[in-house]
């Protein structure tokens, strides 16, 4: 189980970074997707995999009597779910907003912030 | 209830937390949203001060969220360096919002100014105390996600555009720093970091554990801004508002470092011998490459960004070094780069409101027109160059001097090029922006008196430190010392605020529990 899984995770980080190695914006949203849920089942499985065990103790007892399955991952993973989904969300606006107002979506010719301009000569009167 | 000590480190975290809703909740009311923030982050300071002395007198406090005993509980702990970076932090966050009600417009505030400025801060302030790994990139998400807001406030086509680079290279970088810490919860089963301190002896030395090493290096460099990771840093910090980027300067890239430093003294003391090898040459290169790219910069608000770079790599390098003395001078090192990277931002930002411009081909004769804004700018970039009585020059003496001894030639090269660099980039935006008569003879607008005293209070700061810095020096050599012998640190959070009382239990107790507990 946790070999195929661990494949799995493999694959989707492959996806992911051959997404992020392009320039365009829509490319870069879906590949930091694709990281953010690889990353997500990756903590599932480090967790260590069991079937069929819900991670409930009986009444009176403090400790689980058999194998159980990990709850901490589960805990951990929703709260990464949560936070990727509301960064993406914004990702998804800043990059309409970008597309908006600079027309287009390649990276490369995002150049508003640090424009390509050749050294202006100085403006003083003794320079 | 709030006999226990432990509440003191909660409220630094709590208030800004409380406040930023309150602030958000005044909605359309920008004056009593600025009242909100400057109050929040005032009783924030007050919490902090309070939380140090009582860390100072009493060794260090911690707090496991909804009374689960560390280490399945999330703790909050704070020793001397946590206390104290919380402490200047919060100090600095303050100037800032009292300099931002002068800069920030009735738009900016409406858009979220101040419970944006607020929740950054108690991210800022959480990522200092935590002692659980987990949350620790919960609080870099909450930083992450109001400097988003943040950096964005305005909406100009260039902020868009550095928001882009920003926003995408950071979130890549959390999620790496969620892999590193999902491999190492695989590995050891805990995410407290005070218990993983003990789970280092019992790690195989293998191409896992060094991957993990590795993947922190990468993942909180990116975040520190080190090279080669650092091309988001200029191509963004000097798209926002002044004061926004006078508080991303002092803080964001600092809670990287900090990381670093936390994770390679408590977590990986001896497994990230790897690391170093790698991290003395990435610091080198971002200290010497960031002083290249200040000089080379016309831009007087990327200047900045590129000292603020520098100053990274000169922090990193004293972590490579890893000795007493090195680890003084870093801690001195990251107070002082707190101070006066906010300084230089409050600074360009005066310099391109006065001259109406932001490249220093087009400012000039600002000496005159300005002469406050000169002596300040002056006293801020000597300092930055580490000039002699001011703060600068003391951490540095440290770092050679810890360079020297470890017999690393390449760290004092680097420390004393990029210190020479920086002063002549220093020396050339002075004389360029300052010192040339300008065909402008017009006064210029006068900066408002709340402006004006920020940078005024910042620049005496790090005039004073420079100074009389016995008290940063015993500080910072506390906190040296704690890195390296974290054991009252561990102790406390493994073991409730009652351990840290009772002084003198042998440590061979502390690792019994520590068994017991595996």
């Amino acid at each position: 189980m946790e070999v195929l899984f661990s494949i799995i995770v493999g694959v989707l980080f492959a996806i992911s970074v051959y997404l992020l190695l392009s320039g365009s914006l829509i490319r870069l949203l879906l590949g930091i997707f694709v990281l953010g849920n690889a990353t997500h089942l990756m903590i599932f499985v480090v967790g260590r995999l069991t079937q069929n065990a819900p991670p409930l103790i009986p009444d009176g007892l403090k400790v689980a009597e058999t194998v159980i399955a990990n709850p901490l991952p589960q805990a951990l993973i929703l709260t990464a779910i949560v936070i990727s989904f509301s960064l993406f969300s914004f990702l998804l606006v800043l990059a309409f907003r970008a597309y908006q107002s600079l027309e287009t979506v390649e990276t490369d010719d995002m150049r508003e912030a640090e424009p390509v301009t050749a050294h202006a000569p100085l403006r003083g009167r003794d320079v | 209830m709030f006999e226990n000590p432990g509440w003191l480190v909660v409220w630094p975290v709590v208030i800004p937390l409380l406040s930023a809703a309150l602030a958000a909740t005044a909605w359309g009311n920008s004056r009593s949203q600025a009242t909100i923030g400057v109050g929040g982050l005032a009783a924030q300071l007050i919490a902090s001060v309070a939380l140090f002395s009582h860390v100072w007198d009493h060794g260090p406090v911690a707090m496991s969220m909804g009374g689960w005993q560390a280490p399945f509980g999330i703790a909050l702990a704070a020793d001397t360096l946590g206390a104290g970076l919380t402490m200047v932090g919060s100090l600095v966050g303050l100037i800032v919002a009292i300099h931002s009600i002068g800069t920030t417009d009735e738009n900016h505030r409406k858009a979220g100014f101040f419970p944006l400025l607020l929740a950054l801060m108690t991210g800022v302030a959480g990522a200092f105390m935590t002692s659980d790994i987990f949350n620790l990139y919960v609080w870099f998400e909450v930083t992450l996600i109001s400097s988003f807001g943040l950096i964005v406030l305005g909406g100009r086509r260039e902020q868009i555009d550095g928001a882009i680079k920003y926003a995408f290279l950071n979130l890549i970088a959390t999620t790496l720093l969620l892999i590193a810490i999902a491999l190492l919860y695989g590995l050891t089963g805990t995410l407290n970091m005070a218990d993983l301190a003990g789970k280092e002896a019992l790690l195989p030395q293998d191409s896992a554990v060094e991957t993990i090493v590795l993947l922190f290096l990468v993942s909180l460099g990116m975040k520190a801004a080190l090279f080669p990771l650092y091309f988001w840093l200029p191509a963004a910090y000097h798209t926002p508002l002044p004061t926004v980027s006078a508080i991303f300067a002092a803080l964001l890239t600092k809670v990287g470092v900090y990381s670093l430093i936390r994770v390679f003294t408590l977590v990986f003391p001896e497994s990230g011998d790897i690391a170093r090898e790698v991290m003395i040459w990435v610091a080198v290169a971002t200290m010497v490459l960031g002083a290249l790219g200040a000089l080379a910069e016309s831009d007087i608000r990327r200047f900045v960004s590129f000292t603020v770079v520098s100053g990274v790599g000169v922090m990193v390098g004293g972590l490579a070094i890893g000795s007493e003395l090195a680890f003084l001078g870093t801690v001195f090192y990251f107070i002082h780069s707190i101070i006066i990277s906010a300084a230089l931002f409050i600074a360009a930002g005066m310099i391109s409101a006065a001259g109406k411009a932001t490249r220093v081909e087009e400012l000039a004769g600002l000496y005159k027109r300005a002469p406050y804004l000169a002596v300040a700018f002056l006293i801020v970039g000597l300092s930055l160059s580490g000039v002699p009585p001011l703060a600068g020059f003391w951490p540095k003496v440290y770092l050679v001097q810890a360079g020297h001894e470890a017999g690393s030639t390449l760290l004092v090269a680097g420390i004393l090029v990029s210190g020479f660099l920086t002063l002549v980039a220093v020396g050339r935006a002075f004389a360029l922006i300052f010192w040339r008569t300008g065909e402008d003879e017009a006064p210029v607008p006068e900066a408002g008196p709340l402006v004006k005293g920020s940078i005024g209070v910042l620049a005496v700061m790090t005039f004073v430190i420079g100074l009389y810095s016995a008290p940063v020096v015993e500080m910072a050599s506390r906190s040296a010392g704690e890195l390296l012998a974290p054991d009252a640190y561990i102790k406390t959070v493994l073991e409730g605020p009652s351990a840290a009382q009772s002084e003198g239990i042998p440590s061979a107790a502390l690792t019994d529990t520590k068994e017991a507990t595996q």
